[in-house]
């Protein structure tokens, strides 16, 4: 196993290839954090009274809180008012009607990223919606959808659209209280996405949004809200990027996503945060609360996340099944190369009658990258008849990085079925020189060998980010294993 | 079979885990023929063949290898297999998620690019694939299941021959590939081999047992014994193995023309 480590230390030199910071005129809050910066936010957004309550009441309920000490990541504390909460491209300042008006250097970071959005180069069959530091820059088919009647907007456009959606939804999945990180976004999140399909409507397209971090010392707090009404579809994907800094940048997001009686809502994560350089230097701390309710019987809830970036990832994409016969699954790949720390996994809690779940999760460590999955499975007392089934599979990719499993199972009624099945093993000298014999060089068979590795969980995304990911995978392999 | 031997191999030490396993071996194979390599167990014959396929876990300390007049050694695996070198390994390994048949089709690709030939698109890929699955009587479902996971003895060996009748190499060598193979597969492992020969393709068939020299007829045996070659010959040498048993060659030093002990 020597050798194979001594030669995949060789590709460490990799570069991260979405490091390039955009030059825009922003504008932006002074750092820190108090009261009259959340109001700032508040009104910068034209917001209603309603919600500048709710953002003021999560704060300061979260200045009781502690930050969360239990996971196994390290890193050395946050300094919370040395952050900017509010940074957004100058020109967007009296939001552009149209997609030119928007400052065309903030479209070219998105071409650069390979999502364009100016009409003519839309992606076929992909809904987008980019938002770029703390604001929304472009929202791709959006009229063709509201003929469905399907809202896909920025949060902040839905705020001012839809406040009695807003209002009726956030913060039922996950409240102001829930968790430090999560309590600092209910007060100072800036935008996201959001989405509303009707009932009886299946979504025609992927939608999607694109997370950019550009700004310097600017922490990303985006909301995400994704009701899918009665007997409707949507598929949703989340993909982001941010320049290479020294320093580390904060990223605290909330999803909530809500499926009523016989909806389904999946999505799926590609996140490539920068992970910070060799060294562990810079990379984007990744504290995100991503939650989804069951909320009606029959409803269905996927979760799958493919983690290549962040230098610390720290989430739980997690399925509250409360409708009877509702269904919740998590498919995650996270792979942690270099000095990368991730604590993911998911939380199952079966409260409704006949509900089921499914766990496959895949961990993947090189470098130094320690790898952690901590999921729980919890059955409440009158979940009759509920199953689990998990799987947790970690492949080592040399002799200095880490693989731990935490699987929490908690079951509180007689009749559930909760099965755990986990593996760990090492990338081996025959396979790679299985592959070598045949003409592949040592890279691409170790990519090959991740890539199938990872096969159950990639087969579960879209098509196109199927692809997208095991490309991710290929090049963050490229810079990793050793 | 003439000219420039295509690989020639001369007083070659090896060892493993510090052991030394090959103590001057001296082999020459030119295109065209087969050679059966037998040999008691621990003999060396898997070593013999590892090392010229360039497995690192085997620590070349001295003599040299040479292959279409190229120092061997000095290449990585993948530039040897690229240059025409093939293993038909004996203990095929798995690689689960990965499909045989995408699996096929990188390594092909992979030798094709090094011949400055053209990658071939899905179709032509499939048909080849399809063809010449035929010649090894196997099931087309392997192909899509993951490389060897949950093949059968009996498939793997199969699955090992088919690469070799996809990639076409100019040299390859069938490490043990008898080993756990019924008559009837043994026979179809054969056929597959057969239709391989050509004038231009060397072949080195290592074996425990004569019983796969019935059905690939070798030009030449050779047999290992404590690392080196003591005995070559013709196929009579493969059928007096059988009779009399390794007893009688296996000390080196009857190996040059040395009346054979009983």
């Amino acid at each position: 196993m020597g050798n194979a480590a001594d030669q995949v230390k060789g590709w460490v030199d990799q570069e991260y290839r979405w490091g390039f910071v955009t030059t825009v005129e922003a504008d932006t809050i002074p750092k820190g954090l108090n009261e009259d910066v959340i109001r700032a936010i508040s009104a910068r957004k034209g917001e209603p009274e309603f919600l500048l309550e709710r953002r003021l009441k999560a704060y300061r309920h979260w200045l009781i809180m502690i930050e969360p000490k239990w996971s196994t990541v390290c890193y050395s504390p946050i300094d919370f008012q040395g952050i900017s909460y509010y940074s957004a491209p100058k020109s967007l300042k009296d939001r552009p009607g149209k997609l030119d008006e928007v400052d065309p250097e903030v479209l070219r970071t998105y071409e650069r990223l390979g999502i364009p959005l100016l009409e003519q180069k839309r992606l076929a069959g992909v809904a987008v919606d980019a938002v770029f530091d703390s604001v929304s820059v472009a929202t791709t088919y959006q009229k063709e959808l509201a003929n469905m009647g399907i809202l896909f907007c920025s949060f902040s456009e839905a705020v001012r659209k839809y406040p009695h959606l807003v209002e009726k939804y956030l913060g039922t999945v996950v409240p102001y209280n829930d968790n430090f990180f999560a309590s600092l976004n209910s007060a100072v999140f800036t935008d996201g996405s959001f989405c509303y399909v009707p009932p009886g409507v299946r979504c025609p397209v992927e939608l999607s949004t694109y997370f950019r971090i550009n700004a310097e010392n600017t922490g990303q707090f985006e909301r995400t809200l994704i009701i899918a009404d009665a007997g409707s579809y949507v598929s949703y994907l989340e993909g982001c990027t941010a320049p290479r800094r020294d320093t580390n940048q904060l990223h605290a997001a909330v999803v909530e996503l809500i499926a009523l009686e016989d909806a389904e809502i999946r999505y799926a994560t590609v996140q490539n945060w920068y992970p910070g350089d060799r060294e562990g230097r810079g990379g984007i701390y990744n504290f995100v609360t991503k939650r989804g309710l069951c909320a009606g019987n029959r409803s269905r809830i996927s979760w799958t996340q493919v983690e290549t970036g962040s230098a610390i990832t720290w989430k739980y994409p997690s399925v509250i099944l409360k409708g009877d016969h509702s269904v919740g699954q998590f498919h995650g790949v996270a792979l942690t190369t270099n000095f990368q720390q991730a604590d993911t996994g998911t939380k199952m809690t079966h409260i409704g009658k006949n509900t089921r779940s499914t766990i496959v999760n895949k961990g993947i460590a090189g470098g130094r990258g320690q790898n952690t999955y901590r999921g729980l499975v919890k059955v409440l007392a009158g979940a009759e008849n509920s199953r689990n089934f998990t799987q947790c599979d970690s492949l080592l990719l040399g002799d200095r990085c880490g693989a731990h499993t935490f699987p929490y199972i908690e079951v509180k009624n007689r009749t559930a079925q909760v099965e755990h099945e986990a593996s760990t093993s090492k990338i081996g000298e025959d396979q790679l020189f299985y592959c070598q014999q045949r003409g592949l060089s040592r890279e691409d068979a170790v990519s090959m060998i991740v890539n199938g590795f990872c096969r159950e969980v990639i087969r579960n995304l879209p098509m196109e980010f199927a692809v997208e990911a095991q490309k991710l995978l290929e090049i963050s392999l490229e810079g990793s294993v050793g | 079979m003439s000219g420039n031997p295509m690989l020639s191999i001369e007083n070659l030490h090896a060892a493993i885990d510090g052991k030394p396993i090959l103590r001057g071996v001296n082999l020459s194979v030119r295109a065209g023929e087969v050679h059966a390599i037998m040999g008691p167990n621990g003999s060396g014959k898997s070593t013999l063949a590892n090392v010229v396929a360039g497995r690192e876990r085997y620590e070349v300390r001295a003599g040299s290898v040479r292959y279409e007049g190229r120092d061997l050694l000095s290449m990585p695996p993948e530039e040897r297999a690229k240059e025409g070198i093939f293993l038909a390994f004996q203990h095929p390994v798995e690689i689960p998620g990965v499909t045989n048949l995408s699996f096929l089709k990188a390594a092909l690709n992979a030798v094709r690019k090094h011949r400055g030939l053209q990658e071939l698109d899905v179709v032509e890929f499939r048909g080849m694939v399809l063809e010449r699955i035929r010649l090894v009587e196997m099931d087309e479902e392997l192909l899509l299941r993951a490389v060897n996971d949950g093949f059968s003895g009996g498939e793997k060996k199969r699955n090992e021959i088919l690469q070799l009748a996809v990639l076409e190499p100019k040299l390859a060598i069938l490490d043990e590939t008898d080993s756990g193979l019924d008559i009837d597969a043994l026979k179809v492992v054969a056929k597959g081999v057969n239709r391989l020969r050509s004038p231009e393709r060397g072949i080195i068939v290592v074996t425990h047992y004569q019983r796969l020299l019935n059905y690939i007829v070798p030009d030449f045996v050779h047999v290992l014994s404590e690392g080196q070659i003591v005995r070559s010959g013709g196929r009579e040498l493969a059928l007096e193995l059988e009779e009399r048993g390794y007893g009688w060659v296996h000390a080196p030093d009857t190996a040059n023309g040395g009346e054979a002990r009983p």
